[in-house]
């Protein structure tokens, strides 16, 4: 198994979509970098030169004072109890909340790329996985091998999850260290909050806390991991059963794209949450977002995809292994 | 012969969408033998092949290589083949070199001595390390079947093999082919379309046609069978008309008779045209090509 998993590695490097996958966040990185680099300047342009602290400071005594005050719920106290901690963490740590390092940076890339730019990156390289083969011809020379069909499967997939995890972990590494060159590599301790449930119209905060940045940023790749997982084995399973890479990545990038748009107007349509692509944005639950669907979940969601993603996973090894090869 | 055969094909059959592609093709091979497999377009050649090396499941029949079973024992049947189906399409983005560490890696039964080994046979010393995309027809050609021989096969399958090669190429494929049967007790299954190519080549031939076969047998038999004599007399009307009460006449070009030759009867067929006053000029037999032959067993399909 480790040969073949080796046989379709060394083909994913001979075809050098990976470098293109690294260029492509190599250049992008350095742009939206510049980008959140403005909007700080231009933030601290409208604050006029008053410092940083004092502002803190203000919205400290603010809270201060909305917390005294009598007639607020036990659950809104316990908020902006929460809050007020973080922000006398960022006085007390001489933070800028509106200065990120670079690990913030990191979390605002991954957040905005988690439901289309990860999922085409992967797509790029999961797409030709089996359909080169097919209409390369060289399927012929792979399956006359003393080898069952599943196997070899099953290394393409090992070979698209080993892909997968570094196209993530690269994301991780390269927008950290580009972004860093501007921004300080500081700041993995800030504190966060999370823990937002959305019920209806209201953003529940009963079971918001703090967690230091790092572990907030593992648990949003880790999220991003599962998705870019997710549209990895929906996009194998029909270069499984397309010949035609092209087609492949048409129908990728089109569900893709109506999911991006969907999740932007089917609040009334609710069944639509059982698509995959209405369910990629997991990170918005841990930021504490609105979600497009009332009634969606972290688990709701994590569920939708895994459903999804077995029934690919399944699909595509039983047509794979029963199929005939004109 | 008492040996196991190297490939035995029986009572296969293919369905697809209801329509029977193939309708019961039977076939063995021994080993050292080279077998060609004819037939016209769409006549099953590439469907049968496909379903010897496992590509295409049969709807029917029994497939033994070196006397596994490709259904049941796949991976075992599988060690005993090597084929090239239609072009031998290599990764073209890896260097020949590579293209066969991938295949030797594919089975943990090759050793790494063995790529040199086929490089050596096949003759590509020199450019096995360049990528197959800068590769002629004729090297590629010669890739693929440095390939199919890694894992020490008991039966070759080639499909086509001498497709788009120049004369030189097809002549040393040839060549390489006979020599494999001979030296190494391969048995190689060839299919063409060049009916003079597996003439050459093949120690026994099976006709396909719409999905059976119509006639196998050795190659020598088979023409011998077909074996006409060719006269060249005057007048031929009257040659024709007493030749006809004795047997099947054919007008063949440039005013010649054909029949079938029929050695105890022929001086007998001579004396009647001789005493009717016809001057007979010339009698000889013809061995057919292997094309008459064909077009004659098919009903004149066309063959491509």
């Amino acid at each position: 198994m480790i040969n073949l998993v080796r046989n379709e590695m060394l083909k994913l490097l001979r075809k050098k979509r990976l470098y293109v996958i690294i260029l492509i966040i190599a250049f992008l990185v350095p742009l939206f970098t510049y980008a959140q680099f403005k909007e700080i300047q231009d933030q601290r342009e409208k604050l006029g030169n008053q410092d940083w602290r004092t502002t803190l400071q203000q919205e400290i005594t603010d809270t201060q004072n909305r917390l005294s005050s009598s007639r607020i719920q036990d659950e809104w106290r316990k908020f902006l109890k929460i809050r007020l901690s973080q922000q006398q963490y960022y006085l007390e740590n001489d933070i800028d909340p509106r200065a990120p390092g670079a690990p913030t940076f990191m979390r605002i890339f991954v957040e905005n790329s988690i439901d289309l730019l990860l999922p085409l990156l992967v797509m790029v390289i999961v797409a030709d996985l089996v359909s080169s083969e097919s209409s390369g011809g060289t399927i012929k020379l792979l399956l006359t091998r003393p080898v069952k069909r599943w196997r070899i499967l099953l290394s393409k997939y090992l070979a698209m999850l080993l892909s997968i995890s570094f196209i993530v972990l690269s994301v991780a590494v390269l927008s950290y260290g580009i972004s860093g060159v501007v921004f300080g590599y500081g700041g993995w301790n800030m504190p966060l909050l999370t823990g937002f449930t959305v019920s209806g119209e209201e953003l529940l905060t009963e079971n918001v806390h703090i967690v230091p940045q790092w572990q907030y940023i593992l648990m949003e790749f880790g999220l991003v991991w599962y998705v870019c997982m997710i549209v990895g084995t929906l996009t194998f399973m029909l270069s499984v059963l397309l010949r035609s890479t092209a087609a492949v990545m048409g129908i990728m990038l089109a569900s893709l794209i109506a999911g991006a748009i969907l999740a932007n107007m089917v609040s009334s349509w609710e069944s639509a949450k059982y698509f995959f692509m209405v369910n990629l944005n997991l990170t918005n639950y841990v930021s504490g977002m609105a979600t497009p669907i009332e009634g969606m979940s972290l688990g709701f969601s994590m569920s939708v995809l895994a459903v999804w993603g077995i029934a690919g996973f399944i699909i595509a090894f039983v047509t794979f292994s029963k199929r005939d090869i004109y | 012969m008492s040996q196991t055969p190297a490939l035995e094909v029986e009572n296969l059959t293919k369905k697809i969408k209801g329509k029977q592609i193939i309708k019961g093709v039977s076939f063995t091979l021994v080993p050292g033998e080279v077998f060609g497999f004819l037939g016209p377009n769409g006549a099953g050649k590439t469907t049968t092949i496909r379903m010897i090396v496992g590509l295409i499941s049969p709807t029917s029949g029994t497939i033994k290589i070196g006397g596994k079973n490709v259904r049941t024992e796949f991976t075992e049947a599988m060690k005993h083949l090597g084929c090239i189906v239609e072009n031998p399409e290599l990764y073209p983005y890896l260097t020949g070199w590579e293209n066969l560490v991938h295949f030797q890696k594919m089975d943990s039964s090759i050793p790494k001595t063995r790529l040199n080994e086929v490089i050596e046979l096949v003759g590509l010393q020199n450019r096995i390390h360049d990528r197959v995309s800068t590769y002629s027809l004729g090297m590629r050609q010669r890739l693929g079947i440095a390939q199919a021989l890694l894992g020490k096969p008991k039966v070759l399958i080639l499909d086509e093999p001498t497709n788009g090669l120049d004369p030189a190429g097809i002549r040393e494929m040839r060549e390489f082919i006979r020599q494999l049967a001979r030296e190494e007790n391969l048995s190689v299954l060839v299919s063409s379309h060049l009916l003079s190519e597996i003439q050459l080549m093949c120690d026994r031939v099976a006709i396909i046609s719409k999905g059976t076969v119509l006639r196998t047998d050795s190659v020598d038999n088979l023409l011998a069978e077909q074996e006409r004599v060719i006269w060249r007399a005057e007048p031929i009307p009257l040659a024709k008309e007493i030749l006809s009460m004795e047997t099947e006449v054919t007008e063949g070009p440039d005013g010649t008779l054909i029949t079938l030759y029929n050695e105890p009867l022929l001086p007998d067929w001579n004396e009647k045209l001789v005493k009717a006053g016809v001057k007979v000029k010339e009698m000889r037999t013809q061995l057919p090509s292997l094309e008459d032959l064909f077009l004659e067993v098919t009903g004149g399909e066309s063959i491509d």
